[in-house]
């Protein structure tokens, strides 16, 4: 862990740069399961994307390439979502 | 300079108007009510430059105050009793980010029983979310406190949001002769803000109030705790200059006739004139009567307040509010505290009066000092205008 800074040492009224939350790995959160992505059966329609509450599926010209699972909560909204058939996110073991 | 009649609201009001603010977010309440009302009226005749936020409750417009604060914007609102009380979720928050907002708050009971008059509970029950507060005596010291909240707060060494007090009805309804300052000055007076920061600043992104777990919560107040400090300088500097530039001079209290009183009542508001009265009565029969008008509640001028007071025979704290702790009202427990362990402190008791606009008059405050003269067998703690 980094060294803890004193109070003088902080900035001032409270203020930190932006988008810390990024540098906060909050996929230590999850609990046992992990979504794994099928892209062979992905329609590529974002669905999975658009309903991922942490922001953790990414994208690359507008196409999705993967799960950020540094940030990836496990909630599991991404596989229930998913609209193929076959589900191209699946929950499974983590770890 | 103008000589006119106005009530402290029209006084707070036109002090608005001459500040001239970015935004105002608000919402009405009796008694504050015609201090936004009348400011409302300003904003639609063209006469600023306010952004003006009605909201849909005070909860909401301290919150808007916050938002708008934010982006560096000079941010007033006015409320009382109820109003202010459904602030207080927010007012720690403004005072945590260390948001310079100006509020005209008008002291008035707080329900239960619902009561519209004045009395100090609202006021202090916000004493400790990190709010510089000062009180008025009349309409006159409104103003002028006013335009100087303005540059206390958003002094740079300060950065604390600031609410400058009147006495529901008493000094927010009665219409007094008072001293305006022109347009120009007061526009030169308060200046341009300098904000410590924007979030509209897209050259540099900010996250602001970002959570804090055990690890840095501590040290996120602790600036908040040097900046009550060094904000008791600035309010002196203040009132200082405020004096040279306009001839009245304030600081953290007035002293009426104090400096060879034995007798000392410690008061704030508008009970102050009256007590004035009493003691010129009591002058003339050749008892050593005092006044210490304490103006700055908070930050609270401890070691100020216990010189004043070292040395004096017996000294009346006057609250009109009670803690409800069975130790006396907020202003005693303050003052006496601010006395232990000093050399020579007096013998002091405490007067809880004129709960909800229930009236103080002459002979009431005459009759405190009567009991100061036999201190030795008053008790603590007394509730002075109630009947058994
Ligand atoms: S499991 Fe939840 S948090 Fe993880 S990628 Fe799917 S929707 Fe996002
Ligand atoms: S919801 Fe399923 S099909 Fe759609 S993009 Fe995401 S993984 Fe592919």
């Amino acid at each position: 862990m980094s060294k803890l800074m004193g109070w003088k040492e902080l900035p001032p009224c409270d203020q930190l740069k932006a988008s810390t939350a990024e540098e906060f790995e909050t996929g230590d959160w999850r609990l046992g399961e992990k979504p794994v992505w099928h892209p062979e059966t992905c329609i590529q329609c974002l669905i999975c994307w658009i309903s991922c509450p942490d922001s953790a599926i990414t994208v690359k010209d507008q196409k999705m390439t993967g799960i950020d699972l540094k940030h990836c909560k496990g909630c599991g909204i991404c596989a229930r979502e998913c609209p193929t058939k076959s589900k191209s996110i699946t929950m499974e073991r983590d770890k | 300079m103008a000589v006119v009649a106005k009530t402290g609201n029209e006084a707070m009001a036109e002090a608005m108007r001459q500040i001239n603010p970015d935004v105002v977010a608000a919402y009405p309440i009796t008694p504050a009510t015609e201090i936004v009302m009348i400011f409302a009226q300003f904003v639609a005749d063209g006469l600023v430059d306010t952004n003006y936020i009605p909201v849909e409750s005070e909860h909401s417009a301290m919150s808007a105050c916050v938002g708008a604060a934010t982006t560096g914007a000079r941010v007033m609102t006015g409320t009382s009793s109820q109003g202010l009380a459904l602030m207080y979720e927010i007012l720690p928050i403004a005072s945590g980010l260390r948001l310079p907002i100006i509020m005209c708050d008008v002291n008035r009971a707080i329900s239960a029983p619902i009561n519209i008059h004045c009395d100090h509970s609202d006021t202090m029950a916000a004493r400790d979310f990190g709010w510089i507060q000062i009180f008025s005596e009349n309409a006159q010291e409104a103003y002028d406190n006013l335009l100087q909240a303005v540059r206390i707060a958003e002094d740079p060494r300060v950065l604390l949001p600031t609410m400058v007090t009147t006495d529901g009805f008493i000094i927010s309804h009665g219409m007094e002769r008072m001293e305006m300052l022109e347009d120009a000055q007061v526009k030169e007076y308060v200046g341009e803000k300098k904000p410590a920061y924007s979030i509209l600043d897209l050259e540099n992104p900010k996250t602001i109030g970002a959570l804090d777990f055990t690890d840095y919560y501590f040290e996120h107040k602790m600036p908040l705790v040097q900046a009550m400090k060094d904000s008791k300088q600035v309010i002196l500097e203040v009132g200082r200059d405020f004096g040279n530039k306009f001839g009245r001079e304030y600081g953290f209290f007035e002293k009426y006739k104090m400096d060879d009183a034995e007798l000392v009542m410690v008061a704030l508001g508008s009970t102050c004139g009256t007590a004035k009265v009493a003691i010129d009565e009591l002058r003339e029969q050749g008892i050593k009567a005092g006044l210490l008008k304490i103006r700055v509640f908070r930050p609270f001028a401890a070691e100020e307040i216990a010189k004043e007071l070292a040395g004096k025979k017996a000294v009346a704290v006057m609250d009109r509010s009670d803690s409800y702790n069975t130790q006396g009202g907020p202003v005693f427990t303050e003052v006496r505290s601010a006395l232990y362990g000093t050399s020579n402190a007096p013998k002091m008791i405490n007067y809880i009066y004129g709960l909800g606009g229930r009236d103080i008059n002459v002979p009431q405050l005459k009759s405190v000092f009567t009991d100061l003269s036999k201190i030795d067998k008053m008790p603590e703690i007394n509730y002075l205008g109630v009947r058994e």
